[in-house]
C-alpha cells in the first residue's frame, strides 16, 4: 500500500486544450482529458479493461510528446500514456483531431444499421450518443450520391443460452471479447473472419457460459448483444432507474433496477469502485423474475376452521397471530426463524420483536447448517467488522499478498470477490491459496495454490498455514466452514498467531445485517453479546423496556428440535425453504409440531402451506432497505417501485406487536433504520471464541473403507434456488449436475455414478476432478432434485458410490 | 567477390548461383563456398557481428529499411527470457515477388543468415514464418533447414562452436496482415493475425513476450556476404544512405519480367534497359516503385534513384522494390480498383478506418469506374483517403489509399474521362497478355 502512495505522488504535468494537467504517470490521455473536462469520443476504451487502441476514435493531435518533437499524424489516446511536457490537442481545440474523429465516426457507420428507433440500445447508445456530438450528422455513404451497399448478416445468433448477437450492429470494438478474457477469464467469445466480415463468434462446442457473461451487454457500446428476456421488451427512455443492492450473495453489489409500469425489465451492474466496480453476476443481472411468480402471496391468510388457509384481511390476520403467538408463548415460547434474505432493518425487527414482543433470544438468521462454534465465531471476530473500522474490504483482497479461501469457492458463492481476486492475480498482485477438495474452475481461473482438503480437514489446513501468512495476507472464511468442528476457531487462531486478517463470507445477502441486528440466540443488536449484563441494559434502555430475556437462546437447529419435541408452542419463520436447513425432514416436522406458526414470505411455500396465519411481504425492489455486505459495508436503496399492498416484513411484526399490546416502536423501514443506528454498535468488551473445539481429525489418505466416500458440496452460483425462478434462458446457463470424482473412483465407478447417503440416493453423471482428495467426491448442493441435504445425506456424512445406471 | 563488370550495373550476389543446376540444394551451395561465413561469424564475438552489420548500412529489405544492425542492438541482452530470430517470409504484397523466388532457389543464403543473426542476437532458437499460400517454398526451405542439420550447420554444438540454434519453418494461414510484423507473432503464437499494441515493442517483449528480432528474407540472406567480404565492400555499392545490393522485381508490361539484383540507387531508365523495355509497340504509363502499398509513379520519375531517400523525395516509398510496370492500355482506375479490392479482401479488421474504409472505397472506386458520378466525388474520394491514412491502427490503411490518391494526382483528368464517358474509355483486352496474339490472328 506505501508503494500506491509514492505512485501516486509521482505525477506528470502536460497541457491539454491549452490547460495544464497533472495526473499520475502512467495515465492514459484519454483519462487525463476528462479531468480538465473534455470528453474524448471512445467506443473500445474502458477503464477496466486493457487498451486495445481498436475503434480509433479517440484520435488527437500530439504536437509535442514531451520531447519536444510532435507526432505526425493523430494518436489514439486511449493508447497514449502522459508524459511530462506533452501537449495534446483533442477535438476541442484541434481541426486536425476534429477531422480524424469526424472521419471515423462516419466510417463505423458505414456498415452499421442507421435504425436506431427499433433498437433496443436507441437512447441509451454510445454511438447514437457520439455520432450526434462528434459525427457528421448525416452519412454520406448511404446518402443519395453514395447508395452505399452495407454488409448484413442472417441473425441473430445465440452466444449462449441467454445472449444474443446482432452482428450488423457490431463495431468490433472487442469490448466483450476482452471483457470475456479478461475479467472473469472465460474467453468463449471471440474475434473470427476479418475485414468488414469481422464478427464476434464463439466456438461450435463452446457457447459463451460465464456467470458474468450479461455484462458484456451492458459494456457494448451499440446494440448488437440483448438478452433473451429483455430483447425487444422496452425502451430505455420508457424506464425508471433506480439504484439498489444486489440480494443474491453477500458481496453487496451495486446494481440498478429499471422497471416500466410496477414490473422491473432489467437490471444492470451499478458503479461502485469500492465494491463491484462495474461487474455483476448473471445472478444479479438476471435473476429477477422470482418476484412476479405465479405463486406470489398478495394478501394475507389465515387457518379456518376446516383447517384450510383463507383470504383474511390484515386487521384479521393481526389479530389472529397476536392471539396465537401470546397462546404459543405461554405454552412454552416462541422460535424465530428469519432466513438470510432479510434488509437489514427487518431483521432489526424481527430481533426485537423475539426480545420485547416474544420475550425470547431463540432467534437464528442461519438457514443453513450450523453450529455453537461458528455463532461464537461470529459474535467474537465478525459482528461489528467494517473498512471503515479496519475490517478487510475490496481493495484489501487486491493489495494482499496472499488471500487464504476456506470453505469458500468465490465464483460460485461471492461474484465479486471472485473478480476482485482475479483483477489482482492478473497484474501479477496477489496469491490465492484454496483449502478445497480440488481445483475448482473458478480456482483454476484464481491461478489458485490448492491445499488439498477433504471436507473436514479445514482446520488442521488452517492450523498448517500459520508460518506461512503474515500480515499481508488476508484469510476469507465462508459459511461452510460452520460444519467442520474446529476449523473457525482454527481461523482465528491463525489470524491471532500470523498477524493475517480474517474476514467471513456468508451465501445470502441478508446474513450480515441479520447479524449485526441480532438474529442469534447469542447476539443483541449492534454485536452486543446476550450473556453482557451491560450490553443488554445498553439495548433495554434504547428500547424502553424493563428487562431483555437472559439467558442466550436456541441456535436454528435447537428451535427445531425443540419444537418437535413439543418444548416450543409456536414458530415464527420469515423467508426460510427447509430444503436449505441442515435436517429439511426436522424443519418440516417442527413447523407440523408446533402448535402456532406465523409465516412470512413472499411466495407460496412449503412453510407458508403449512403455517396458521400467513403474511405476503414485499420483494427487495418494493421497499428500501440495507444489505450489509461481508465486508460490513452497508448498502442502502430506496424502493424501486411502489406496488399496492407490499409491505416489509416489518410492517406486519408491527401489526402483530401492536395487537400483543407491545408496541414495536416503528412501521416503516426508514423508521427502523433511525431507530438502529441510534442503538448503534456495541463499544463494550466482545465475548471471546475461547472454548477449546475438538477438531475432528480427517485423513487425506484414500482410508475410506469400501465405496464409502466423503462428501464434498456447495451451491453452484446459478443452481435451483427459488430466488433464480421465471427466466428459463438463464437457467439454461447453469452447469449440469456432476459429480467430480478423483481419477481411481471414476475408472472405477464410470461416467454415471450412483452416490447413496443416510437420506437419499441419486445418480448423476460424473466426471474426473484430476486433483481432487481421495475417497472424496463432490456434487452440487441444489442443482438435482431437493438438494443435497434432502436427497443425499447430512452434513459431514459420508456416502457409498456404485457404478449407476444411465 | 562479386565481379560487377561482367554483369553490367547489376550485381548479383543472392541471385548469383540461381542458374546453377540444382541451386538449392546444399551441395551446391556448399560448392560455392556456402555456410563458409558461419565459421567466420562464429569465430567472432557476437557484438561484433552486430557491429559488422551496422557498419555496412544494411537497412531492412521488407520495405521500412530500418537499418539491421541497430535492430539488433536493440535487444536487451539482460533479459532472462530467451531471445528469438523470426523471419518474416510472408511476402504477399500485390506486385513483390524477391524473397518467394529466392526461397526457391537459394534457400541456404537463408539459413546460413539466420545462423549469423541468431548467433549476432544470442537466440538459440529461429523461426521462419512463410507466407502460407507457398507450399512449394515452404517444401524448399523445410527442406534445406533439413539439410542444414543433417550437415551439422543447425543444431547442437555448430561447427564445434558450441553454439546450438534450432530452426522452425512455420506456414503462415494465408494472411496480408501477417506480414505486419507483430501480427506475424500473434500468429506464430497460434492466435488471430492482428497488430499488436506497441509498445512493447517486439525488441523488447516480442515472440512469448520475449525479446524478437524481425527480420525480413533478404535482409537476413544479405548478411552472410557481409560478413565473409565485408561491411565496406557491402557499403561500396549503392548510395549515401542506402548502401549494398538488392532484388528489384519487375513485373508488368514489360520484355523480360524478373528478379534484377543491383546496387539501391539504380533506376528504372536502367532496369528497363535490362528488361528490355515496356512491351513492344507500347510506352510507360504508370509504375509502382515498391509494390502497390507504394504511391504511383509515372514516366517522368524514369531517372529516380532507388533508394530509400531518392523514392521518397519523389512523393512515393522505396518499399520492396516491386517494379509494377503498366503501359498505356491499362486504365488506372481498373488497376486501382483491382488493388483496393485486395486491402478489403485483406483488412484485418482490427481497426474502424480500415475496415470500414476499405468497405467504402471500393465501393466509390467502382461507382467510378463506372463512369457514375460527378468531379465532387473525386474529392469525396480523397477526403475518405484522408480519413483512412494515418488514422489506422497499422500500415495496411494506409498502403490502401496510396494508389488511390497517387492514381488521381496524377490521372485526375482518367478519372474525370470515366465520368464524362458514362464509363471505362479503355478496352481491357488490350492490356492483357495475349492482346498481340488476338491483333494478328
Amino acid at each position: 500500500m506505501s508503494e500506491k502512495s509514492v505512485e501516486r505522488s509521482d505525477e506528470v504535468t502536460l497541457t491539454i486544450d491549452g490547460v495544464e494537467v497533472s495526473v499520475p504517470k502512467d495515465t492514459l490521455v484519454i483519462r487525463a482529458a476528462e479531468q480538465i473536462g473534455v470528453t474524448i469520443p471512445r467506443f473500445c476504451d474502458h477503464p477496466l479493461l486493457a487498451p486495445a487502441g481498436a475503434c480509433r476514435q479517440c484520435l488527437v493531435d500530439v504536437p509535442d510528446a514531451g520531447n519536444g518533437r510532435g507526432f505526425p499524424k493523430p494518436q489514439a489516446s486511449c493508447t497514449l500514456p502522459v508524459a511530462e511536457g506533452m501537449v495534446v490537442n483533442t477535438q476541442a481545440t484541434s481541426e486536425m483531431a476534429d477531422k480524424a474523429q469526424r472521419g471515423v465516426m462516419e466510417l463505423l457507420l458505414v456498415n452499421h444499421p442507421l435504425d436506431c428507433p427499433i433498437c433496443d440500445k436507441g437512447g441509451e447508445c454510445p454511438l447514437q450518443n457520439q455520432a450526434m456530438s462528434n459525427g457528421m450528422g448525416e452519412s454520406r455513404f448511404s446518402d443519395a450520391r453514395n447508395h452505399g451497399v452495407k454488409r448484413t448478416f442472417p441473425k441473430p445468433i445465440n452466444l449462449s443460452p441467454n445472449i444474443l448477437l446482432d452482428r450488423e450492429r457490431c463495431i468490433v470494438c472487442q469490448r466483450c471479447t476482452r471483457f470475456a478474457a479478461e475479467i472473469p477469464g472465460d474467453p468463449f467469445i471471440a474475434l473470427v473472419e476479418r475485414g468488414a466480415d469481422q464478427q464476434i463468434g464463439i466456438a461450435e462446442d463452446a457457447p459463451f457460459l460465464s456467470y458474468f457473461a450479461g455484462n458484456v451487454i451492458q459494456i457494448c457500446p451499440v446494440g448488437a448483444l440483448t438478452s433473451e428476456e429483455y430483447r425487444f421488451r422496452s425502451r430505455p427512455y420508457d424506464l425508471v432507474s433506480t439504484p439498489a443492492v444486489a440480494e443474491h450473495d453477500a458481496c453487496g453489489s451495486a446494481i440498478r433496477v429499471d422497471h416500466r409500469r410496477g414490473k422491473v425489465m432489467r437490471r444492470l451492474a451499478g458503479n461502485a469502485p469500492e465494491v463491484n466496480e462495474e461487474w455483476i453476476t448473471d445472478k444479479d443481472r438476471f435473476a429477477f423474475t422470482y418476484a412476479t411468480a405465479d405463486d406470489r402471496l398478495t394478501h394475507p391468510q389465515v387457518r379456518g376452521e376446516d383447517g384450510r388457509l383463507r383470504a383474511a384481511s390484515w386487521t384479521e390476520a393481526f389479530v389472529v397471530a397476536a392471539r396465537g403467538l401470546a397462546a404459543a408463548k405461554a405454552a412454552g415460547g416462541v422460535g424465530v426463524l428469519t432466513g438470510g434474505r432479510l434488509v437489514a432493518e427487518d431483521a432489526y425487527a424481527y430481533s426485537k420483536f423475539a426480545r420485547v414482543v416474544l420475550g425470547t433470544n431463540d432467534i437464528d438468521f442461519r438457514a443453513r447448517p450450523h453450529s455453537a462454534e461458528e455463532a461464537a465465531f461470529l459474535a467474537a471476530h465478525v459482528a461489528l467488522a467494517a473498512p471503515t473500522d479496519g475490517g478487510v474490504s475490496y481493495d484489501d483482497l487486491e493489495s494482499a499478498t496472499t488471500v487464504v479461501l476456506a470453505g469458500l469457492d468465490p465464483e460460485d458463492e461471492a461474484g465479486a470477490i471472485f473478480l476482485r481476486l482475479r483483477k489482482s492475480i492478473r497484474v501479477g498482485g496477489t496469491e490465492v491459496v484454496a483449502i478445497a477438495p480440488f481445483t475448482s474452475r473458478g480456482l483454476r481461473k484464481l491461478s489458485a495454490r490448492l491445499l488439498p482438503t477433504a471436507p473436514g480437514g479445514e482446520a488442521g489446513a488452517l492450523a498448517g498455514l500459520a508460518d506461512e501468512l503474515d500480515r499481508s495476507a488476508v484469510v476469507l472464511v465462508g459459511e461452510r466452514l460452520a460444519t467442520v468442528p474446529g476449523a473457525l476457531t482454527a481461523a482465528a487462531d491463525l489470524a491471532a498467531r500470523s498477524g493475517a486478517r480474517l474476514a467471513w463470507v456468508p451465501r445470502r445477502a441478508g446474513d450480515r445485517g441479520a447479524l449485526e441486528t441480532g438474529c442469534l440466540p447469542n447476539l443483541l443488536p449492534g454485536g452486543r453479546p446476550v450473556a453482557d449484563a451491560t450490553a443488554r441494559v445498553d439495548v433495554a434502555t434504547a428500547w424502553g423496556v424493563e428487562h431483555l430475556p437472559e439467558n442466550v437462546g436456541r441456535d436454528a437447529e435447537q428451535i427445531v428440535s425443540a419444537a418437535v419435541a413439543g418444548e416450543l408452542g409456536g414458530l415464527v419463520i420469515g423467508g426460510v425453504d427447509p430444503i436449505d436447513t441442515a435436517d429439511p425432514a426436522a424443519t418440516r416436522a417442527a413447523i407440523a409440531a408446533a402448535g402456532f406458526v406465523v409465516a412470512l414470505d413472499l411466495r407460496s411455500s412449503e412453510v407458508t402451506e403449512a403455517a396458521d396465519v400467513v403474511f405476503p411481504v414485499a420483494a427487495v425492489a418494493e421497499k428500501p432497505g440495507m444489505f450489509v455486505n461481508w465486508e460490513g459495508r452497508p448498502g442502502t436503496f430506496e424502493a424501486a417501485m411502489h406496488v399496492a399492498g407490499a409491505l416489509p416484513d416489518l410492517r406486519a411484526l408491527a401489526g402483530i406487536a401492536q395487537e400483543m399490546g407491545v408496541p414495536l416502536g416503528f412501521g416503516t423501514i426508514h423508521e427502523a433504520r433511525a431507530e438502529m443506528m441510534s442503538v448503534g454498535p456495541w463499544d463494550g468488551e466482545r465475548s471471546k471464541l475461547v472454548e477449546p473445539v475438538a477438531t475432528t481429525e480427517v485423513s487425506t489418505g484414500s482410508t475410506t473403507r469400501g465405496a464409502e466416500v466423503r462428501l464434498a458440496t456447495w451451491k453452484q452460483s446459478i443452481d435451483n434456488g427459488r430466488m433464480q425462478d421465471g427466466d428459463k434462458y438463464l437457467h439454461a446457463t447453469a452447469r449440469p449436475p456432476v459429480a467430480l470424482l478423483p481419477p481411481d473412483l471414476y475408472d472405477a465407478h464410470g461416467p454415471t455414478v450412483t452416490l447413496t447417503g443416510d437420506r437419499g440416493s441419486v445418480t448423476l453423471p460424473s466426471a474426473v476432478a484430476a486433483d481432487m482428495v481421495p475417497g472424496t467426491v463432490w456434487v452440487p448442493a441444489n442443482s438435482f432434485g431437493s438438494g443435497v441435504l434432502s436427497d443425499l445425506a447430512s452434513p459431514g456424512s459420508t456416502v457409498t458410490i456404485s457404478g449407476g445406471q444411465a | 567477390m562479386v565481379s560487377t563488370s561482367s554483369t553490367g550495373p547489376l550485381t548479383p550476389v543472392l541471385t548469383d548461383n540461381w542458374d546453377v543446376e540444382q541451386s538449392w540444394k546444399l551441395s551446391s551451395y556448399a560448392g560455392r563456398g556456402g555456410y563458409e561465413a558461419v565459421d567466420v561469424a562464429l569465430g567472432m564475438a557476437p557484438d561484433d557481428v552486430i557491429a559488422a552489420v551496422k557498419d555496412s548500412g544494411l537497412r531492412g529489405r521488407g520495405g521500412a529499411g530500418f537499418p539491421t544492425g541497430m535492430k539488433w542492438s536493440f535487444i536487451p541482452q539482460d533479459n532472462p527470457n530467451p531471445k528469438y530470430l523470426v523471419v518474416n517470409a510472408d511476402e504477399s504484397e500485390p506486385g513483390t515477388c524477391k524473397d518467394i523466388p529466392l526461397m526457391m532457389a537459394n534457400p541456404h543464403v537463408l539459413v546460413e543468415g539466420v545462423i549469423i543473426s541468431s548467433y549476432a542476437i544470442r537466440a538459440n532458437k529461429a523461426f521462419i514464418y512463410v507466407r502460407g499460400e507457398v507450399l512449394h517454398v515452404i517444401r524448399r526451405v523445410q527442406a534445406a533447414v533439413a539439410e542444414a542439420y543433417a550437415a551439422g550447420h543447425l543444431g547442437k554444438d555448430i561447427h564445434g562452436t558450441g553454439y546450438d540454434l534450432d530452426v522452425v519453418v512455420h506456414a503462415g494461414a494465408g494472411a496480408y496482415i501477417c506480414g505486419e510484423e507483430t501480427a506475424l507473432l500473434e500468429g506464430l503464437e497460434g492466435r488471430r493475425g492482428q497488430p499488436r499494441l506497441r509498445p512493447p515493442f517486439p525488441a523488447v517483449a516480442g515472440l512469448y513476450a520475449s525479446p524478437t528480432v524481425i527480420n525480413n528474407v533478404e535482409s537476413i540472406a544479405s548478411v552472410p556476404a557481409i560478413i565473409k567480404n565485408g561491411a565496406d565492400w557491402f557499403s561500396s555499392m549503392g548510395t549515401e544512405k542506402s548502401k549494398g545490393h538488392g532484388i528489384f522485381s519487375l513485373s508488368g508490361h514489360v520484355e523480360r519480367p524478373g528478379q534484377y539484383e543491383a546496387p539501391l540507387g539504380i533506376t528504372l531508365r536502367e532496369l528497363l534497359d535490362l528488361a528490355g523495355g515496356v512491351r513492344a509497340g507500347h510506352e510507360l504509363k504508370f509504375w509502382t516503385p515498391g509494390g502497390s502499398s507504394t504511391p504511383l509513379l509515372t514516366p517522368e520519375h524514369l531517372d529516380v534513384p532507388l533508394d530509400f531517400e531518392g523514392v521518397g523525395a519523389a512523393g512515393s516509398m522505396l518499399g520492396t522494390r516491386a517494379l509494377q510496370i503498366f503501359d498505356e492500355t491499362v486504365c488506372v482506375i481498373r488497376a486501382v480498383l483491382r488493388w483496393t479490392e485486395f486491402y478489403k479482401h485483406e483488412s484485418c479488421g482490427k481497426c474502424t478506418p480500415c475496415r470500414e474504409g476499405t468497405w467504402w472505397l471500393v465501393q466509390a472506386l467502382t461507382r467510378l469506374e463506372h463512369g457514375d458520378g460527378g468531379e465532387a466525388d473525386l474529392d469525396q474520394l480523397l477526403d475518405q483517403c484522408d480519413n483512412i491514412l494515418g488514422r489506422a491502427f497499422c500500415a495496411l490503411g494506409d498502403g490502401a489509399t496510396s494508389p488511390i490518391s497517387s492514381s488521381v494526382k496524377y490521372f485526375r483528368d482518367e478519372y474525370l474521362a470515366h465520368l464524362s464517358h458514362g464509363g471505362c474509355p479503355f478496352d481491357p483486352a488490350r492490356s492483357t497478355a495475349w492482346a498481340q496474339a488476338e491483333v494478328t490472328a
